[in-house]
């Protein structure tokens, strides 16, 4: 149920504007991978092109090599649409489906695979709450519109939807950006123990909390406004943080700039 | 388009490199007026990258507070501090002007609906035979026998079919142009549905007429002959044109535009966050449009039916070009393969019929049923929309710039 994606000479564009700049990495199954590093450094952009959202966006393309286990996301005949399915996605704000229950949200991915029977839809949604951690909170009202549920709750909600699919990869775009702290506290629990299942990669402003869910942690950085973002450095997360390699990831930690 | 790379504040390096040099520039150009240099403060503040220019520009901004606080601190006198008079005169002024307005348009619509009452009530009073539900109409006269019912039939059903084969067209087109063109194929389709609303309509009533009618005569002769058992759909012997259904769907033609342009207005409104969560999990375009589009939108769609509707009640002249009168001899048909009238056909086919009060009010009278019915419409239409509404229709604070246009502008 988790997959290794190896990425290997990646640019991405904006129409004519290269935002991201010769990545190469790999990412380790059964991990928690951490993206750190200042505001347009490009890494919500790299993050989303490992489940290719970012050609969702009209005029965004990519060059280079994602792979997903020994297959190319980017090759010929491959559907994003698939590709999707494998990689899931939370985003930065929580975004159930307004008009939908609690049920029908974490449902609503299971139901896109054309499963329809009810009695293992009940079970999934079941264990994919309590996945998230979000089943007890809400196994009284699972009728209820997910729209009703906290920030904090909402976000969880849209981890059980996004692990419903049995995803082999899952993308996390500062999930607990728009939470308060507590609502943080449980969501890093949460990909505490998802990693157990899942490769989890997550894009943070906050590098107290790459620094207590990660494995490995991602650099990124750009020379200046208008110049693609790079990979600076990759490694170990306890390295990162005591001893990095770059001055400018040492500076970025330290809070020397930015 | 999501992407959080724009703007956030707080930890933004790019800051020192990139906006010195910028400030700089501003700077050497000294002569320019203080506000620029207020703005400038407010605008960079947050940076302490660039404290030693900052330091500049607090200091003209000092200034420039210094200069607009002085008269008013007169802490010298002790006296009092000048506070009054309440009220500006433009203010004031402004003020009535836009309370004016406002009760204008209800004055406008009260008095519409007393003069429609006014004269309406006494040719009801003389009504002879039952207003709402006989179709006999023979106003003015000793014994005045006049009612509504194959009026108010035709309007229905006319302005019902109307909407039925628009709305789904319109859902159509707005869908294709917000979704699915792409961008240079967008832009002149959605022209050329604003262009149908600014054909007269007097234009929609002979093109129907002479030109539409014929075509139609096939599916009529079709739908009659594999749906004749209902009543709905008996087609009365002849070769007539000028019925219901061709009124119906000339109709459609009309209202398609506003139904179009709200919907457009509304599919293109869905938040991008409901749109990628969707993506996300796999959703193809039509399953993005199913599970995030169509409900955010549903509330839209179905006010701007609604207002669709309410056009096709009170069109006129089209209806009364395409729409050929029953002989009055002949039984009354219920088929929209038949003949008939609306309320506003009626009134207007009849306009040289107003010489006596007696003949006027009846004309009124069903003037104001349909004044009523459309209405009650737009209530419904309300109705439904607030009922509706999107559930986390939540004002969308700190929506950050995507990526993509960080790039553009870059």
């Amino acid at each position: 149920m988790a997959k290794r994606i190896e990425v290997s000479g990646l640019n991405v564009y904006y129409g004519d504007f290269k935002a991201v700049e010769d990545v190469s990495m790999t990412v380790e199954p059964r991990s928690v991978t951490a993206f750190i590093g200042p505001s347009g450094c490009g890494k919500s952009t790299f993050l989303r092109t490992l489940n290719r959202m970012h050609e969702v966006i009209p005029g965004a393309r990519v060059e280079g090599k994602v792979m997903l286990d020994q297959q190319d996301l980017y090759g010929a005949g491959i559907d994003p649409v698939a590709v999707r399915r494998v990689v899931g996605m939370v985003f930065q704000r929580p975004n159930p489906f307004p008009t939908m229950s609690i049920f029908d949200n974490v449902a609503s991915g299971l139901k896109l695979n054309g499963v329809k029977d009810r009695k293992k839809l009940t079970e999934v949604v079941e264990s994919s709450l309590k996945g998230a951690n979000l089943w007890n909170e809400v196994k009284d009202r699972l009728d209820k519109p997910g729209a009703g549920l906290s920030g904090g709750q909402q976000q969880r909600l849209c981890i059980a939807r996004a692990i419903a699919v049995e995803p082999e990869v899952i993308l996390m775009d500062e999930p607990c950006s728009a939470l308060d702290p507590i609502s943080t506290l449980a969501i890093e629990d949460l990909i505490e123990k998802l990693k157990d299942r899942f490769t989890v990669v997550i894009v943070t402003h906050n590098m107290q909390q790459a620094a207590r869910v990660s494995d490995q942690t991602a650099f990124f950085n750009l020379a200046a406004t208008g110049k693609p973002g790079r990979l600076i450095e990759m490694a170990p997360t306890k390295q990162i943080f005591s001893n990095p390699a770059e001055k400018a990831t040492e500076d970025y930690i330290t809070g020397r700039f930015g | 388009m999501s992407s959080p790379d724009g703007t956030a504040p707080p930890d933004r390096p790019d800051g020192t490199a990139a906006e010195e040099p910028r400030i700089e520039d501003l700077v050497h150009e000294d002569a320019g007026p203080t506000p620029r240099f207020g703005g400038l403060a407010s605008e960079h503040a947050e940076h302490e990258a660039a404290a030693a220019d900052a330091e500049v520009m607090t200091e003209s901004g000092v200034e420039d507070a210094g200069t607009t606080t002085a008269p008013v601190t007169p802490t010298e006198t002790g006296g009092k501090l000048e506070l009054g008079p309440v009220g500006h005169l433009g203010d004031r002024l402004f003020g009535g002007l836009a309370r004016g307005s406002g009760g204008l348009v209800v004055l406008i619509v009260a008095f519409v609906g007393i003069f429609l009452l006014a004269l309406a009530i006494p040719a009801l009073i003389d009504d002879k035979s039952n207003f709402l539900f006989s179709r006999i109409w023979e106003p003015g006269g000793d014994q005045p026998r006049f009612g509504i019912a194959a009026l108010f039939y035709t309007t229905v059903i006319s302005s019902i079919i109307a909407m039925l084969i628009a709305v789904p067209i319109a859902i159509g087109v707005a869908l294709f142009v917000t979704y699915y063109a792409p961008k240079r194929l967008a832009a002149p389709v959605a022209h050329a549905v604003d262009l149908l609303a600014a054909v007269p309509s007097i234009i929609y009533g002979l093109w129907g007429i002479l030109f539409f009618a014929p075509i139609l005569r096939p599916v009529i002769n079709g739908l009659s002959t594999a749906l004749g058992w209902i009543p709905l759909f008996e087609k009365p012997p002849g070769d007539n044109v000028g019925v219901v259904f061709t009124a119906s769907v000339v109709l459609a033609i009309m209202i398609l535009p506003v139904v179009t342009a709200i919907s457009r207005e509304i599919f293109a409104q869905t938040p991008i966050a409901h749109r990628e969560g969707a993506l996300a999990l796999g959703a193809t375009r039509w399953e993005m449009i199913r599970l995030s589009v169509l409900p955010y939108g549903r509330s839209g769609v179905v006010s701007a039916s609604m207002l669709g509707l309410g056009r096709a009640l009170g069109e006129t002249v089209a209806v009364l070009i395409i729409l050929s009168v029953p002989n009055g001899n002949d039984p009354w048909n219920s088929s929209i393969f038949a003949g008939g009238e609306t309320f506003a056909s009626k009134i207007a086919n009849n306009a040289a019929e107003f010489d006596s009060p007696e003949k006027t009010g009846a004309y009124i009278a069903a003037g104001l049923v349909l004044f009523v019915v459309t209405f009650l419409v737009n209530s419904a239409a309300r109705i439904i929309v607030d009922r509706s509404a999107p559930g986390t229709k939540r004002p969308r604070r700190n929506r950050r710039a995507g990526a993509a246009t960080e790039g553009a502008s870059a």
